[in-house]
């Protein structure tokens, strides 16, 4: 197949690439542009490690088009710090030990971000709920709830 | 994931022809129909994405019920305020489904339009038997790992599970599916496996989904739809019921009652003996308990899924009964 020309917005910056059809949002953002912070699990929608903004709601990008994200807002791991400065999510994770080996945080972050957004971090009971779409192989579960309530507490105030 | 060219449609018909020519298929969330395409299960030569197109993510709420544009987000209705009010079952059936990741890509046309999760049929490397896939190969899942499978509504050429969670809400309060003029009931939009597994809907060729209707009633209003699975969430049903109840006067005796059950069958299974054995009756535990059991009537299981046909009566009386004690 003919490969496309497309323009993706991506944390802020215009980026110019061709792209054959099928390529996801995700394997553009990790083999075409670098930004691997961005991470591949299980390419099916069954682990959240892939989640990113597109238009500042959190989605999966194994099971978007590249071509589809073209006209929208794309925001990753790599676009959440301002001027050097850790999200108030990333910090929460931090502090909290968050994690283990890694592989997960930098989706469990982005979905973190857009569920504390969606006012869907009222409670631990909440948070479990609206945060199932991101696994965790490691089981850092109840410290990544700790760190998102933290954060919510933050963000709210 | 074998190439494909892609296009976005800029109008309806546009979309509607482009996708009717040989090999093109809609995209509009991708959640199944990429990992499909991955999967080796949708082989499409054109995807014509539809989610740029305007004015079809609409949810107008009347006092008529409410119309859902096909391409309104799930997690956006499962959020809407007026869906949460008037029809709380639907709602629950969307916030209890996938992800939020995945309720935000996906839209609502696509998921009535979402495949079985039937592992044979996801695997075309390894089980090339799978009459939903190749009319006439045969089915791996006969005879082979069960426990998903359906015990409502199989046929010897396939015993797939229907999957998804909104359509059992949609079934159990008669909604009404849009393909542009045309309308059809959901009971009648979903088919049964019988001969032809691979023909799951009444759409065709050049149709697309165009909006979702559900009438407003007592009963969809008193609603709740239960989803019991192998893990708390991210997770497809080992069997669910929606339920919506409506009472006379008294509080006690049942005008209206709506009873569809998921995970159990090959369609979103609205379970009509149910309802007729309660309906005019006073609403009362055992009552309740009983009649429950005439929602597997007719069941046969396949081994490893027999679960379901106990597990399938304890979730439809379980709903039932909670949406009593709140009289
Ligand atoms: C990991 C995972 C877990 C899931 N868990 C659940 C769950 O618990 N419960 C549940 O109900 N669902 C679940 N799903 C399924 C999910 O809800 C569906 O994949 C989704 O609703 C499909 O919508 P979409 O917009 O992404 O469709 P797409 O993938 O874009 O399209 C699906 C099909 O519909 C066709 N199509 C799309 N729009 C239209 C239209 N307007 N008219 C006609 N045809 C159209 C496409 O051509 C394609 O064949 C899960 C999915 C995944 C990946
Ligand atoms: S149950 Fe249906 S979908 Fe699964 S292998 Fe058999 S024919 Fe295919
Ligand atoms: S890599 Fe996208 S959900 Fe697992
Ligand atoms: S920290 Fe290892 S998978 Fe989550």
């Amino acid at each position: 197949m003919t490969s496309l020309p497309i323009t993706l917005t991506i944390n802020g910056h215009r980026h110019e690439l061709e792209v054959e059809p099928r390529v996801t949002l995700l394997d553009a953002l990790r083999d075409r542009l670098g930004l691997t912070g961005t991470k591949k699990g299980c390419d099916h929608g069954q682990c959240g490690a892939c989640t990113v903004h597109v238009d500042g709601e959190r989605v999966l990008a194994c099971l978007t088009l590249a071509a589809q994200a073209e006209g929208r807002t794309v925001t990753t791991i790599e676009g959440l710090a301002r001027e050097g400065e850790l999200h108030p999510v990333q910090a929460a994770f931090l502090e909290q030990d968050a994690f283990q080996c890694g592989y997960c945080t930098t989706g469990q972050i982005m979905s973190a971000v857009a569920c504390i957004r969606e006012g869907h971090a009222g409670s631990d009971e909440e948070i479990r709920e609206y945060m199932a779409g991101n696994l965790c192989r490691c089981g850092a579960y109840p410290h990544i709830v700790a760190a998102v309530r933290q954060a919510a507490l933050e963000v709210q105030s | 994931m074998r190439d494909f060219s892609y296009l976005r449609a800029n109008s309806l018909d546009a979309a509607r022809q482009a996708a009717a020519l040989p090999g093109a298929m809609l995209l509009a969330g991708g959640t199944t129909l990429i990992d499909l395409a991955k999967c080796g299960v949708a082989e499409p030569e054109t995807l014509v994405d539809i989610t740029h197109l305007e004015g079809l993510d609409k949810i107008e709420v009347s006092e008529r019920g409410v119309i859902i544009g096909a391409l309104a987000r799930m997690g956006h209705v499962a959020d809407h305020a007026g869906i949460r009010s008037r029809f709380p079952a639907v709602s629950e059936a969307l916030w209890q489904a996938a992800s939020a990741q995945i309720r935000n890509m996906a839209t609502i046309g696509g998921n009535l339009m979402q495949r079985t999760r039937c592992p044979y049929f996801r695997d075309p490397a390894n089980f090339s038997a799978c009459n939903k896939r190749e009319p006439g190969s045969g089915c791996s899942a006969i005879g082979g790992v069960t426990r998903g499978h359906a015990v409502l509504g199989t046929s010897d050429a396939c015993i797939a599970m229907y999957p998804g969670d909104l359509a059992v809400a949609l079934v159990a309060f008669d909604a009404t599916v849009h393909l542009g003029e045309r309308q059809v009931s959901v009971d009648d939009f979903f088919l049964l496996p019988g001969s032809t597994p691979n023909r799951e809907h009444a759409i065709e060729p050049g149709e697309m989904i165009t909006a979702i209707e559900i009438p407003g009633s007592a009963a969809a209003r008193r609603s709740t739809y239960l989803k019991i699975r192998d893990r708390q969430s991210y997770e497809f049903a080992a069997a669910s019921a929606a339920v919506g109840i409506e009472f006379e006067a008294d509080g006690r005796t049942i005008r209206d009652l709506r009873v569809a059950l998921g995970g159990v069958a090959t369609k979103p299974w609205r379970a009509r003996a149910v309802e007729a054995a309660l309906i005019g009756k006073v609403w009362e535990p055992d009552t309740v308990r009983a009649a429950s059991l005439l929602a597997v009537e007719g069941a046969v299981d396949h081994g490893a899924n027999h679960y379901k046909i106990e597990l399938a009566p304890r979730v439809v009386a379980r709903a039932i009964l909670k949406m009593g004690e709140t009289v």
